[in-house]
């Protein structure tokens, strides 16, 4: 018998996504939802509204800030913020480098730089479990990583002795110092997240749609002058349309040249691309052939 | 048609699986430009002149060093007709660990063979653990068929060993497809080879995108763990109390009579909420919140059922357990279980018998179970829990063995003892139902 109950792929993702949610808050004591603002974020917030409908998400939510935002990102984050009625808890990387805990690298990219405050907040709050936005599909290390991802008193992954995860019985069992990474997103890829955002409406910042922005080109990518630098000598600075596929440290954030401005536009060039978000975006992801695998190994979301 | 195909990789060393589940990748344009220059490059570093597509899988430094896959992986590809969801699993060390993982959640096996070699005791063994973990279909892909120059005869001779060891497993011949396949090449994974003008079967990914997929058990009792108690308390909604959770097995009403478990008391279903509005009926694989006409004392742990067909509730049961850990299990060895959304304590009381991976046969009363192994136990809980048995109901037969002290899983546990007889090889000594003794059953809460 077939019911039109039958649950279609995104029907699927969203209520995996619910149960993930919901085992989380009946079996830890101190959960935590890293939300930054971006486009992955926005939909865990979104999906944990639904999980606990009608009462609100029980656990607080957390931004490691680099420092290098966009404007409209952090006007975004504290509007929903507001919205939801949540607490959030801001982790800085700026304090770090100011009184010395961190050094500013070469490059000037802090995205490497913002495990120590992520690790420091889950120590003091005694977050148990951190709900992160990581998809499998992003990367090949993130294809490894289990939806309940244990990690050592130092926040460490170790592929090698991560827990078989069987059925969706997941086993969040941890020693004292030690917490849960959990990644609710895993099995969606990324045309699931935007076909998901155009059929439940969810709002998103600007920045993820075309628009005009001045851009300075640098290794392959469209980087935008902000308070961590601008165009150095023989980089020119020209005005481009152009929109971002992910949205990070904005030193090593790139945009993409897109006219791409609503959602139904963003869905058909996301189809047609022949690059991934991250190779096409992200600096950090091509240090190295293990550059995820690495920064995951020493406590990275 | 459901639009959405989970899949589980299994093959031995060398069979070429990381190479053919990246050719499915490749041949299907899964691969985007950047991922496959990062692939041309790693390739031309290592001396090779063509594109090592097992990179595109090999996700960890030293699976990439060592040229073989450590962990399972999943990977995600999608053709006009269906979506696939693909674990990939790895055929050597911790074999049976990695198949036991992929298989759980699959509703369809790939087993590897080489051509050369045919139906080998791995591809048995592979095969009996995605039948034990009751992988509903089985595809066996012949890969390497270039290496013994396109000959049918080898296909065909391999083909119809390895279909009478899965029909031996309990698998229907309809259910079993043997393709000849060179993932190398790329004959007939998603291109039809011209080399093999004697085969008319489907390719691999024809296979994948038009083979039947099991509906979830939507026609089978009704089962609800209970996730969490949502009572909001809030001005708009004061006196709300809703039942959150996953439906498990079969289809819920509005008005429908329900047992909770273990307690064994019986209420009415009066709302399925979700945040997009009610609902009058939800069925398997859908998170709802249930609403009931009275007001008991339910919360985490417990399981809400039909109470026309309740599952047995009972502090003893039979088990077949697939050991994954290092530490070896020995009787009388105290555990947590994991069932549902319950976690109880429990002893191993007996070992009954191990299903000897390497002979394919299995030896009564043991003295422990090691890493890899697989038996059939018997179980004592703390406190009864409402349980099925595996072959009956994938989700609520399912358990894990946890180990108290240090939180890590022991064990993939089945309610039952659906492990099939292999090669007549008297693996199973209790019957094919491997009933929960009735003498154990503490609450029947029936009609």
């Amino acid at each position: 018998m077939t019911t039109a109950t039958a649950l279609d792929t995104l029907g699927r993702l969203e209520s995996e996504a619910i149960h993930i949610f919901r085992e989380v808050a009946g079996e830890f004591d101190r959960p935590v939802i890293l939300f930054s603002g971006g486009k992955d974020s926005t939909l865990l917030l979104h999906l944990a509204v639904k999980a606990f409908w009608p009462a609100p998400v029980p656990f607080p939510l957390l931004h490691v800030d680099t420092g290098h935002n966009f404007e409209e990102v952090i006007e975004f984050r504290d509007k929903v913020v507001a919205q939801h009625g949540l607490r959030l808890e801001v982790a800085k990387v700026q304090d770090y480098i100011d009184d010395g805990r961190l050094a500013e690298r070469p490059d000037g990219t802090r995205n490497p730089l913002q495990t120590v405050p992520l690790l420091d907040a889950i120590t003091n709050h005694k977050f148990d479990a951190v709900f992160g936005g990581g998809r499998r599909d992003e990367e090949r290390a993130r294809a490894k990583e289990r939806i309940f991802s244990l990690r050592n008193a130092f926040g460490q992954w170790e592929p090698r002795r991560q827990r078989p995860e069987l059925w969706n019985l997941y086993n969040g069992r941890h020693r004292p110092g030690e917490h849960v990474r959990v990644f609710p997103l895993s099995n969606w890829t990324e045309l699931d997240v935007w076909h998901y955002i155009a059929r439940e409406g969810i709002e998103l910042p600007s920045i993820y749609y075309a628009h005009r922005r001045e851009v300075y080109l640098r290794d392959g990518m469209w980087l935008a002058e902000g308070p961590w630098g601008g165009p150095r000598d023989g980089e020119e600075k020209v005005e481009k349309t152009v929109r971002y596929r992910t949205v990070g440290d904005g030193s090593c954030t790139g945009a993409v040249e897109s006219d791409a401005a609503d959602i139904s536009a963003v869905i058909a060039e996301v189809a047609a691309s022949r690059l991934t978000e991250r190779g096409a975006t992200r600096a950090d992801d091509r240090l190295s052939e293990a550059a995820m695998e690495d920064r995951k190994r020493e406590g990275y979301f | 048609m459901s639009d959405l195909l989970r899949l589980a990789t299994a093959g031995s060393v060398d069979d070429g699986k990381s190479t053919l589940v990246g050719r499915l990748l490749y041949d299907t344009k899964s691969v985007l430009a950047d991922t496959l220059d990062a692939v041309h490059r790693a390739s031309a570093d290592r001396g090779l002149t063509t594109p090592d597509l097992s990179l595109l899988v090999d996700g960890l430094r030293s699976e990439r060093e060592q040229g073989i896959t450590i962990d399972v992986a999943y990977r995600y590809f999608a053709t006009p007709k269906r979506s696939f969801v693909l674990a990939d699993t790895p055929g050597h060390v911790q074999y049976t660990r990695n198949t036991v993982t992929g298989a759980s959640t699959a509703q369809l096996g790939v087993l590897l063979v080489d051509a050369r070699k045919g139906v080998i005791e791995q591809t048995r063994r592979h095969a009996a653990v995605l039948a034990l973990l009751g992988v509903p279909r089985l595809v066996l892909a012949v890969n390497k068929i270039d290496l013994v120059d396109f000959d049918e005869v080898t296909f065909s001779r391999i083909a119809k060993e390895f279909t009478a060891h899965a029909t031996a497993l309990g698998y229907a011949e309809d259910a079993v497809v043997e393709i000849p396949v060179s993932a190398l090449a790329g004959d007939n994974v998603v291109e039809r080879s011209t080399r093999t003008p004697w085969y008319d079967g489907p390719t691999l990914l024809e296979h994948l995108e038009s083979v039947p997929v099991d509906a979830d058990a939507h026609d089978a009792p009704f089962r609800f763990p209970v996730q969490y108690v949502i009572r909001p308390r809030t001005p708009e909604h004061p006196d709300y109390r809703g039942y959150a959770g996953q439906v498990a097995a079969g289809t819920v009403r509005v008005g429908d009579e329900i047992a909770v478990l273990p307690a064994g008391l019986r209420s009415a279903v009066t709302g399925i909420d979700t945040a997009d509005g009610p609902l009058q009926e939800a069925a398997a694989g859908q998170s709802v919140t249930l609403l009931l006409a009275h007001d008991l004392d339910i919360s985490r742990g417990d399981l809400i059922a039909t109470a026309a067909q309740p599952p047995t509730v009972t502090d003893e049961f039979e088990a077949t357990v697939c050991w994954l850990s290092e530490k070896a299990l020995t009787p009388g060895a105290r555990v947590l279980v994991k069932h549902g959304t319950r976690t109880v304590q429990a002893i191993v009381t007996e070992l009954r018998t191990r299903f000897d991976e390497q002979k394919l046969a299995s030896t009564e009363a043991p003295d422990s179970l090691s890493l890899n192994e697989i038996g059939q136990v018997a179980v004592r809980t703390a406190e009864p829990i409402p349980v099925d048995d595996y072959t009956k109901d994938r989700r609520t037969g399912a358990f894990l063995v946890i180990d108290a002290a240090d939180g890590s899983t022991l064990a993939a546990g089945l309610v039952g003892a659906p492990l099939p007889e292999v090669d007549g090889v008297d693996s199973c000594t209790e019957g094919g139902d491997a009933a929960l003794p009735d003498t154990h059953a503490l609450v029947s809460p029936g009609p």
